[in-house]
């Protein structure tokens, strides 16, 4: 009987260490390297302070302007990759014509205090950026504001 | 070997197989997960519903189209309808809203997503302990531990989570786990242009959050289900749920 015992919690004890994730209890009911796993996943998103880094030029023109709150990768999309190989991967050139009026046209529904226009009477169809400096809206590049 | 010695010896060798199952921690040099307490403040006044958080969360994350880790909806509430508001989120607020059909009333944006909760609903359910709540208070799903049984998905009460098609395991916001155990902010929080999503440690002294906690008045959503949702909203309307 204490044979047949043994057998079984030996049985046990080994599917168990078979079966059961190494880590799992280490933090919880649940795998610990599961958050290991989960953290070490690849950003897209490089983040502003990375390309300041570089384009201090950039920095020193949005830090004056309207814009100076508005992270680089609002407007120009993922550049983690750009950040790894600046020669090998270049970012899109930008259709100011689309991109501005996600924030600027005018709508109802947003916060009254902030700037939107209505982009048909308020340019004609023009791009944006022959008038305005994107990355400081208020400067004038060739036009009027 | 006496009975004695046998009783000695079981407790030891227990702790020691247990020692072998549960395997090395590894060490993580530049992130202590005892050290923080993340959640996220939204300052739904400023928020203009340009969508950039979505974008980006879907690209951070690589979440198939027609499904969200975050959303935006609007509300148009009139003055006789603050109990049954108008909600819309044309596929998620990704590309924007289109100005209000109804003229009058109030109109304001709500970016939704999951709520971090400390006692959250959809941990509780998981049959298989395949999601759970770090020790620094994010609620993550194991993808090699998830069975797919969608009870998870039942149980959120704030809508946030959902099978993801590719891989038939649920899914959700990690707040970008990956990217704040990095000292990176989240995907959204770095390209709001207006400031409306703020991540926030509430650990860390210094944080702002909670100077803002302190002078404002903030809400979670449905606070009635006692969740202790970690995602903060200001300047909350009463008709939104």
């Amino acid at each position: 009987m204490a044979a047949v015992f043994l057998v079984g919690v030996l049985a046990f004890l080994g599917l168990r260490g078979l079966l059961v994730p190494r880590s799992f209890g280490q933090y919880g009911h649940y795998r610990g390297d599961a958050i290991k796993e989960i953290a070490a996943l690849p950003v897209s998103y490089a983040g502003h302070q990375v390309c300041e880094g570089c384009h201090t030029e950039v920095l020193d023109v949005k830090s004056k302007g309207m814009h100076k709150g508005v992270a680089c990768e609002s407007c120009h999309g993922p550049q983690a990759k750009h950040a790894d190989d600046p020669a090998a991967v270049q970012p899109a050139k930008l259709d100011t014509a689309v991109l501005c009026v996600r924030c600027h046209a005018a709508n109802s529904s947003r916060p009254k205090n902030f700037p939107q226009v209505g982009a048909a009477e308020h340019s004609g169809g023009e791009a944006c950026n022959t008038c305005h400096q994107p990355h400081s809206p208020a400067m004038v590049a060739g036009g009027s504001q | 070997m006496t009975r004695r010695q046998l009783l000695i010896l079981l407790p030891a060798a227990a702790v020691a197989w247990e020692h072998i199952l549960a395997g090395t921690p590894e060490a993580s040099p530049n992130y202590t997960m005892s050290e923080h307490w993340w959640g996220m403040l939204m300052d739904i006044t400023k928020c203009i519903g340009c969508g950039s958080c979505v974008r980006a969360c879907q690209l951070e994350n690589h979440v198939p189209d027609g499904y969200y880790r975050t959303w935006v909806e609007r509300y148009q509430v009139l003055d006789w309808t603050v109990e049954t508001p108008h909600v819309d989120s044309p596929d998620g607020g990704k590309n924007g809203f289109p100005p209000p059909k109804e003229v009058g009333g109030k109109n304001f944006f709500v970016p939704k997503m999951c709520n971090q909760c400390a006692d959250s609903p959809c941990t509780q359910v998981c049959p298989v302990g395949a999601t759970f709540v770090t020790p620094d208070g994010v609620v993550l799903v194991d993808q090699k531990y998830c069975l797919g049984c969608r009870y998870c998905v039942q149980a959120c009460p704030y809508g946030c989570r959902f099978i993801n098609p590719s891989t038939e395991t649920a899914n959700k916001c990690t707040l970008c786990y990956h990217r704040i155990t990095k000292g990176l902010t989240t995907a959204c929080c770095e390209v709001c242009p207006t400031g409306t999503r703020q991540l926030a440690d509430l650990k860390n002294p210094k944080d702002p959050i909670h100077e803002f906690l302190k002078n404002h008045s903030v809400q979670v959503l449905k606070p009635h289900l006692a969740t202790k949702s970690k995602c903060f909203y200001y300047g909350l309307d009463g008709s939104v749920r």
